[in-house]
């Protein structure tokens, strides 16, 4: 577990930071929290020849409200996510996934957008902004620009971001009144990758969903969301029968591999079945 | 169950390859030294808080060093001109070698030199090495490799970094070979996983035990026979510390010295003389602290003996550290038991015979770390805690294209696998009767009048009381009123289970009649030495790797001479200082070695009244000792305290009687010790998800006498997360071609403190009674016990669904599959 030879630089501002990625190309590779780069590294599955670590550019971390929605500075640790008493209160489906994340120990040093840059299905991030509607800042040479998460990501491993870009900002919209939202998640230990994970974030119209987003971690190659679901889903009150149809679409729709986590019958059969789980909840929290 | 499902019948058609020079019997001899004993709730505490001896909860006097980072492990080793080894290994489980070019390897900078099998064999035949099984194992090939992971050749670096980049340079060609992953499938030798052995064939031992004609008269007769197939996986000790070493070979001096982590660094220097051919007075092994050993740093690896030739070849010190994945890929394995066993009861629901057949998985080589005479360990322990009539046991090894082993993994050799088997078999036989599985145990148990008891395999227990130890255990979790939830749940369709364990450990090897490793005799020893001013070094040949000797022989030392604890320094792990001991392992530790500091200190005890007679110038006889001091009969105020007669013994010591105050004892015990246990686990099962929640999990001990409750909490603390552990996480995997699936840990899966339970821990107290201070051994205990207790917790929430047994790791995947088996969807 010793790492191949790299050159290693800490660019002070983000220009710097680009001007080194534009520089290096695909020979060099960001180094935020760490948490998936320097292990495949030290495996020797992946052996940058340069390193460029971000953490030391200020003004890229922190959560605010404005504008209608909630920043998220991409360096943002995810232990953050923990400490706010507004993501309890207006965003449970961000909250829920905050706890977890990996374990405590990893929250501590892994960062929201190295969460979603990094594009891992298996990674907590992507299904969750997928359910929000996130949209992306990002910038490179040729300046800044938004991206939105349904057009985010590319293939395992892989995202619309150039090379010499970089993420910078996660936005998620404002939830409404009559929102609300939930993640579930089952893993066979504490920080272990999910073998299934749901996130629904909806709003409600008295006992009726008017909009419900759903989005599915570690059951397809690239973090999808459950779109037959959602339409299944939309305009309806929550029955035990409205309920399982779009937890059989859900189940339906993912395309999981069989693992050590589980055969592909038990990844589906569990999607389903969170799939119920989570609908059920966000709406609970979206009527309270 | 049909004989389809029974793997076993395999072994039937193997029998016919067996050879009897193969076969192997031995049975223990009786100790005819135990008695029968009261069962206490009362630690028994004898000394003063000053004197701090037996039952007091002293906070280890070892932590303060390991809490602030000053404990010294062999990577904190670091001597001038230090080199690094690292090592190739096999990407194959399977194949031929038929070229290693190490050419552009030693063009990386820094690198000195590769070493390989063939450099090895030129050196004197150290490719090969013998195990503690009298087995062979490479320790780097020449021709083929056996398991996936095997080192394949090291390379020799000035730096870290240059060894790992010299290790990716080495090009090794393999041709592969046809890989047996499966022990069933090795039995045919349709593929020959030692060819370099003379007979060709899988086939390792064939070892029985218990009386085969009267069991099978017992199964003839009787009313009830239930059978079970049932595999103990694969797993592995995963202690925080890996493996290593640093060897530093002085030319100068001809002395090879060594810092390794070993759990028995005394037989391990033999080991290295005999092979090697190094005088063994010029070897020194040096254990250092230790971060977990559980067995698995009781083998020698080949790596060690890589890294020692690596500093005679280069004349300078070399270290060793292997990384987590090669730890978990290559070093020694535990368990892997595939076990088919039968419960035969009569009509009144009495447990009258077990008979069981075993195939026991040893990977590439019998490398398992057992006494001589015991190729499947203390397993023959299997009829527990219950009187039956007859027993039969049959045990086959077998080699497949596996890593070497296995150790007993925080397990008195097999008894983990012997435990599961036969408190699996106990609640499936209560169930299949109708019985609450409480009242069978309870109804089935050894009576305490029966101790010492005598068991069909020939153990003598020396002293037991199961049913207090069940009772007491029930009362903490009340299991009424458990039964009566359990009930109206499922009325509901809402699934939990109450899961019973009441084991019976087998520790303390052991007597010389039968216990050797390597034909050394597993007593063990201690060596205390007062100095003038009453403080004391106590040296011993065991060694902690986190069981806290430092703290517990010295309250023994403190108990039987008064010397406070904290004034008693404990050393252990040096062969050139420490007394030669068989090391610490299979909860061995205060059955042996405590017990020679107890008859060790006793001596002294003995010396210290012929000095304090002659200082109160009485008649040894006239004096009695109490806790620090030997005084006169009926006038206490003429007293010579311990320290008192230390001084003397330096500065005015008797006329004819030698200087000093010291003694040493090597205790070669006459019996095992047979601590026990009930536990009761309360589950959860999530119809939705499959996923088994612990909500509760009561263990009752009894350890005999306690020498620290304190240190022995923690003990059951740490070994119940280490039973919990392969009972719903652990296993290591392998594909069909012997790829080792789980060689990190995000797939081999040790719990956290979010997965583990409260512990609830209540004891009971059955001294030894043939243990110098009444101790029997704990360490061991709760890993043991733990597993049936979980296992039978989920089978019970099951059974009404037709679910008889699951295999270990109990996975979430595993529960959902059954339930929706049975038609429990949500």
């Amino acid at each position: 577990m010793i790492p191949s030879a790299f050159d290693f630089y800490a660019p002070r501002t983000l220009d710097e930071a680009i001007a080194l990625l534009a520089e290096h190309g695909d020979e060099a590779k960001v180094l935020a929290g760490g948490q998936s780069l320097i292990p495949a590294m030290r495996f020797r599955l992946a052996a940058p020849a340069v390193l460029v670590d971000i953490n030391g550019i200020g003004g890229l971390d922190g959560l605010r409200e404005t504008n209608g929605h909630l920043a998220i500075g991409a360096l943002t640790r995810e232990a953050a996510l923990e400490e706010y008493t507004f993501i309890r209160e207006r965003y449970p489906l961000l909250a829920d996934a905050a706890h977890v994340i990996a374990d405590p120990l990893v929250r501590n040093r892994a960062t929201v957008g190295g969460n979603l840059a990094h594009a891992d299905p298996a990674n907590d991030h992507p299904a969750v902004m997928l359910a929000y509607g996130a949209e992306l800042a990002a910038h490179g040479p040729r300046g800044a620009r938004t991206i939105p998460i349904d057009d985010f990501f590319t293939g395992m491993f892989s995202t619309s971001l150039e090379p010499d870009e970089l993420l910078t900002e996660i936005r998620i919209p404002r939830p409404g009144p009559g929102s609300g939202g939930a993640y579930l998640k089952v893993e066979r230990k504490v920080g272990d990758y999910a073998i299934s994970a749901v996130a629904v974030q909806l709003t409600m119209d008295g006992p009726t969903i008017r909009t419900i987003r759903i989005a599915l971690t570690n059951v397809s190659p690239t973090p999808i969301r459950a779109e037959e679901a959602e339409r299944i889903l939309t305009g309806q009150t929550l029955t035990d029968a409205t309920l399982e149809a779009a937890g059989q679409a859900a189940a339906a729709a993912c395309d999981p591999s069989a693992d050590l986590r589980g055969s592909i019958e038990y990844k589906r059969d569990l999607t389903r079945v969170l799939v119920k789980r989570a609908v059920r909840r966000a709406a609970e929290r979206a009527t309270k | 169950m049909s004989d389809q499902l029974d793997p076993l019948r395999a072994l039937d058609e193997a029998g016919e390859r067996h050879l009897p020079d193969r076969v192997e019997r031995h049975t223990p001899k009786p100790a005819g030294s135990s008695a029968i004993v009261e069962t206490s709730h009362e630690v028994r505490v004898t000394t003063p808080a000053t004197v701090c001896g037996m039952g007091h909860r002293m906070k280890r006097k070892e932590d303060p060093r390991f809490i602030q980072g000053r404990g010294t492990y062999v990577d904190d080793v670091k001597l001038p001109g230090m080199l690094y080894m690292d090592i190739v290994r096999s990407p194959y489980a399977h194949a031929r070698i038929t070229k290693i070019d190490a050419s552009e390897a030693l063009k990386v900078p820094g690198v000195l030199a590769v070493i390989t099998g063939e450099d090895l064999k030129q050196a004197g035949n150290l490719h090969w090495m013998p195990t503690l099984m009298s087995d062979t194992q490479m320790v780097l090939p020449i021709e083929k490799v056996v398991y996936y992971a095997q080192e394949v050749c090291v390379v020799v670096a000035t730096d870290r970094y240059a060894a790992a980049d010299g290790v990716e340079k080495v090009v090794v060609e393999y041709d592969p070979l046809p890989v047996v992953v499966d022990p069933f499938e090795a039995l045919k030798d349709e593929t020959i996983v030692r060819d370099d052995k003379e007979l060709k064939t899988n086939h390792i031992w064939h070892w029985e035990a218990g009386d085969r004609e009267a069991t099978e008269h017992v199964f003839r007769s009787a009313a009830k026979v239930v059978k079970q197939y049932m595999h103990i996986p694969r797993i592995h000790v995963a202690s925080i510390e890996t493996c290593g070493m640093v060897a530093d070979f002085n030319k100068a001096t001809g002395k090879l010295k060594i810092w390794m982590t070993s759990q028995a660094p005394h037989a391990h220097r033999t080991v290295f003389a005999l092979v090697s051919g190094i005088p063994e007075h010029k070897i020194q092994i040096i254990s250092p602290d230790i971060g977990g050993g559980f067995g698995g740093k009781v083998p020698v690896y080949p790596g060690y003996v890589c890294c020692v030739v690596a500093s005679i070849v280069t004349g300078r010190p070399v270290k060793w550290i292997e990384d987590r994945s090669e730890n978990l890929q290559a070093d020694s394995f535990a368990r892997d038991y595939h076990i088919t066993a039968e419960m035969a009861a009569d009509a009144d629901g009495r447990i009258t015979g077990l008979r069981v057949r075993t195939l026991a998985d040893n990977g590439a080589a019998d490398a398992a770390a057992n006494p001589s005479k015991f190729p499947a360990g203390l397993y023959s322990i299997c009829t527990g805690s219950y009187d039956m009539r007859a027993a039969h046991i049959a045990v086959d090894g077998v080699y497949t294209n596996k890593p070497p082993g296995g150790v007993a993994y925080r397990c008195s050799f097999r008894v983990t696998e012997a435990v599961h088997m036969i408190e699996r078999m106990t609640d499936i036989m209560a169930h299949e009767l109708g019985e609450d599985p409480a009242a069978f145990r309870l109804k089935n148990f050894i009576r305490p009048e029966q101790f010492p008891y005598r068991s069909p395999t020939g153990w003598e227990y020396d002293s037991g009381n199961y049913h207090a130890a069940l009772k007491l255990a029930m009362e903490m979790i009340g299991y009424e009123e458990l039964r009566r939830e359990q009930a109206e749940k499922r009325t509901r369709g809402e699934l939990m289970g109450i899961g019973i364990s009441s084991f019976t450990e087998v520790v303390g090897a052991g007597p010389s009649r039968d216990y050797d490793i390597l034909g050394i005799k597993m007593f063990d020893s201690a060596e205390i030495r007062i100095h003038p001013t009453g403080k004391a070094i106590a040296r011993f040949g065991t060694k902690s790797q986190g069981q806290g000797h430092e703290t517990t022989y010295a309250q023994i030392i403190a108990e039987e001479l008064g010397i406070p604890a904290e004034h008693v320094e404990v050393e252990e792990g040096d062969t050139d200082t420490a007394p030669y001991g068989l090391g610490t392992y299979a909860s061995r530790s205060t059955p042996t070695a405590g017990a020679a500091a107890a008859v060790a200190a006793r001596k002294i005890r003995a010396k210290a009244r012929t000095i304090a007679a002659y200082l109160l110038e009485v008649s040894e006889d006239d004096l009695e000792w109490s806790v620090d001091r030997w005084q006169v009969k009926g006038s206490p105020e003429q007293h010579k305290t311990i320290q008192d007669i230390a001084f003397a013994a330096y500065t005015n010591h008797p006329p004819g009687v030698e200087a000093g105050l010291e003694a040493t004892d090597y205790y070669d015990p006459p019996n095992l010790t047979f601590p026990f246990g009930s536990y009761i686990c309360v589950v959860d099962i999530d119809t939705g998800t499959g996923e088994v929640k612990i909500r509760r999990f009561v263990a009752v001990d009894d350890c005999g006498n306690i020498i620290n409750p304190l240190v022995v909490e923690g003990q059951i603390h740490g070994g119940l997360t280490m039973g919990l552990a392969p009972a719903l996480f652990e296993e290591i995997v392998y594909d069909e071609n012997g790829q080792n699936l789980t060689g990190t840990f995000m797939d081999y899966l040790l719990p956290t403190a979010v997965e583990t339970p409260k512990w609830e821990i209540g004891k009971t107290i059955t001294p030894s009674p043939h243990h110098p201070i009444g101790a029997k051994g704990v360490g061991e205990s709760p890993t043991v016990g733990a597993p049936p207790a979980i296992a039978n917790a989920v089978v019970d929430a099951l059974w009404h669904l037709g679910v008889r047994h699951i295999d270990i790791p109990i996975t979430p995947q595993k529960v959902w599959k059954l339930l929706r088996d049975h038609g429990i969807t949500e």
